[in-house]
């Protein structure tokens, strides 16, 4: 009874974390496109005087969309035409319970994993539920029955599923490093010292995978550099036939996909909660000074570290979106298949024969 | 796959430069924030309807009428600027002044705001430099047309 207990709070808080971050993605992006401009950014909503630099804006935001008129166009097909923001969100939402937060936390000799579940195939787990969520795009293409529309929908699945090859062959060599498909165990992996001081992160072990893995991840999240799909100014994406709160969800599944993004790659290339040399009972530094902790700090510590880094990929990517223009169609076509997917394989050949010689 | 080398490059320096932009203008607004001046502000822009650009010298704004020493306006109803007016916004009718050295003064001078481009040919145009648009108001949006024709009580007040 007490396990489900357990089980409930930690999908609450971790659903809690993830929308809330999500949502104010979306202020992120706001403010970060506007400082990185030379603006200032939205700065006006405020409850009974108080503005606090904008932070309001997203429950604006969310109001506005709900209070819009949910427009069905007549010629839809009304059942998927509904249900598709809905797959597209649930796959996404679906994710963060493989995502580890940090190591097991103790509360009156009980044992709590800070993960919702910790299963043995948790990245695939991931993977897979990333790649459904082409449906939800395919599907409100489709069930629009709007031409353009659809056309959109064709060109998010090409580009989602060329680029899912990339991102699938780049988690190879990472997968051949620390040899488990287990979130959590490939956390523990990280935590291990190469030549007794480096963290075995994967940043250093997998740099070229890091890469590969970022530039396909970033084509996944259907944001501007690759944002063929919709297009948000001219080209007719898959979205144009839905409003208000529908609209709204396609939106902010966007903004949970950089944030699942961010913490795939701060599990899998920075360590995910691990912090250089904090060991279970505090720190051990490589230069012989050791900095003992409780275990309740110890834990504060690792979610801290995890936030920071999730927080500072969210960001990395927000940056990349307000840097660069849009990819021509071919072009993303390109590089994806011309230059990602072979420096894919060149990555797990080398890092196969790496292995094999260092034994 | 040297031009593939050579596009990454490229985009490694996009992305300094927009970090470079971030980094330095979060500086000054986080100091802005924790209260201390700084010579240069994070952002160039104006936050509008509480904090003001200076109007240019040269502009030109709202019309006004100026008036004689007796409150009377300088006007005499001569119908050159109505004469001028491209877009024909200006309605003046004359009528006789006691006074023989001014003759004529303007019972009614309306300016139709909704048709005026504020070229400011009436302003050249004036032999008795009664009418200018130098009142630097240039808020007067309203929610219907008829608010904008302004007699002249408006236009002189």
């Amino acid at each position: 009874m007490s396990d489900w207990i357990i089980i409930l709070i930690k999908i609450i808080c971790a659903l809690v974390w993830f929308l809330v971050i999500a949502l104010y993605l979306t202020w992120v992006e706001r403010k970060e496109s506007a400082v990185i401009q030379d603006r200032i950014g939205a700065n006006r909503a405020y409850i009974w005087k108080f503005r606090f630099i904008g932070l309001f804006q997203p429950f604006a935001d969310a109001i506005k969309m709900i209070f819009k008129e949910d427009f069905t166009p007549r010629f839809s097909r009304k059942f998927l035409h509904n249900l598709a923001p809905f797959i597209s969100f649930f796959f996404v939402a679906v994710t963060i319970s493989a995502i580890p937060f940090g190591d097991v936390l103790r509360i009156g000799g009980r044992e709590i994993k800070l993960q919702i579940v910790d299963f043995n195939v948790s990245l695939l787990f991931v993977m897979a539920m990333l790649s459904l969520g082409i449906y939800g795009i395919i599907l409100a293409g489709w069930s629009s029955n709007n031409r353009y529309t659809l056309l959109g929908g064709m060109r998010g699945a090409a580009q989602l599923i060329s680029y899912e090859v990339a991102l699938g062959l780049s988690l190879i060599g990472l997968i051949l490093v620390y040899p488990s498909l287990k979130l959590s165990a490939i956390v523990h992996y990280q935590g291990e010292l190469l030549w007794g001081w480096l963290p075995k992160w994967g940043v250093f072990l997998q740099p070229l995978g890091l890469l590969i893995f970022f530039f396909a991840a970033l084509a996944e999240t259907k944001r501007v550099p690759f944002d063929l799909p919709e297009g948000e100014n001219e080209i007719v994406g898959f979205f144009t036939e839905y409003s208000g709160l529908k609209w709204g969800l396609f939106m902010f599944t966007d903004f949970m996909e950089v944030l699942i993004i961010a913490c795939l790659l701060t599990t899998l290339f920075f360590g995910g909660w691990q912090v250089p040399w904090l060991y279970a009972d505090g720190f051990h530094f490589p230069w012989g000074g050791d900095w003992l902790l409780p275990h309740g700090i110890v834990v504060a510590f690792q979610v801290l570290a995890f936030n920071l880094k999730v927080f500072f990929f969210c960001w990395l990517q927000v940056l990349v979106r307000w840097t660069y223009p849009r990819f021509r169609y071919d072009q993303v076509m390109d590089l994806g298949w011309k230059l990602l997917v072979p420096l894919s394989l060149f990555n797990i050949a080398g890092t196969a024969v790496l292995m094999s010689l260092i034994g | 796959m040297i031009k593939a080398l050579g596009n990454f490059i490229a985009i490694i320096k996009g992305s300094i430069i927009t970090t470079r932009h971030f980094v330095v203008n979060m500086w000054f607004h986080t100091l802005n924030l924790f209260g201390i001046k700084t010579k240069r502000k994070g952002a160039v822009t104006y936050q509008y309807p509480e904090q003001k650009r200076e109007i240019a010298f040269r502009h030109r704004s709202l019309h006004r009428l100026l008036k004689r020493e007796n409150g009377k306006p300088r006007c005499v109803a001569c119908m050159l600027c109505v004469t001028v007016c491209p877009s024909e916004c200006i309605y003046v009718e004359a009528a006789e002044d006691p006074d023989p050295e001014i003759q004529k003064y303007p019972s009614t001078f309306i300016i139709d705001l909704s048709r005026c481009c504020f070229c400011g040919f009436c302003v050249e145009a004036c032999p008795e430099d009664a009418i200018r648009m130098d009142s630097g108001q240039v808020e007067f949006a309203e929610y219907s047309r008829e608010q904008l024709i302004y007699d002249l009580e408006k236009l002189t007040g």
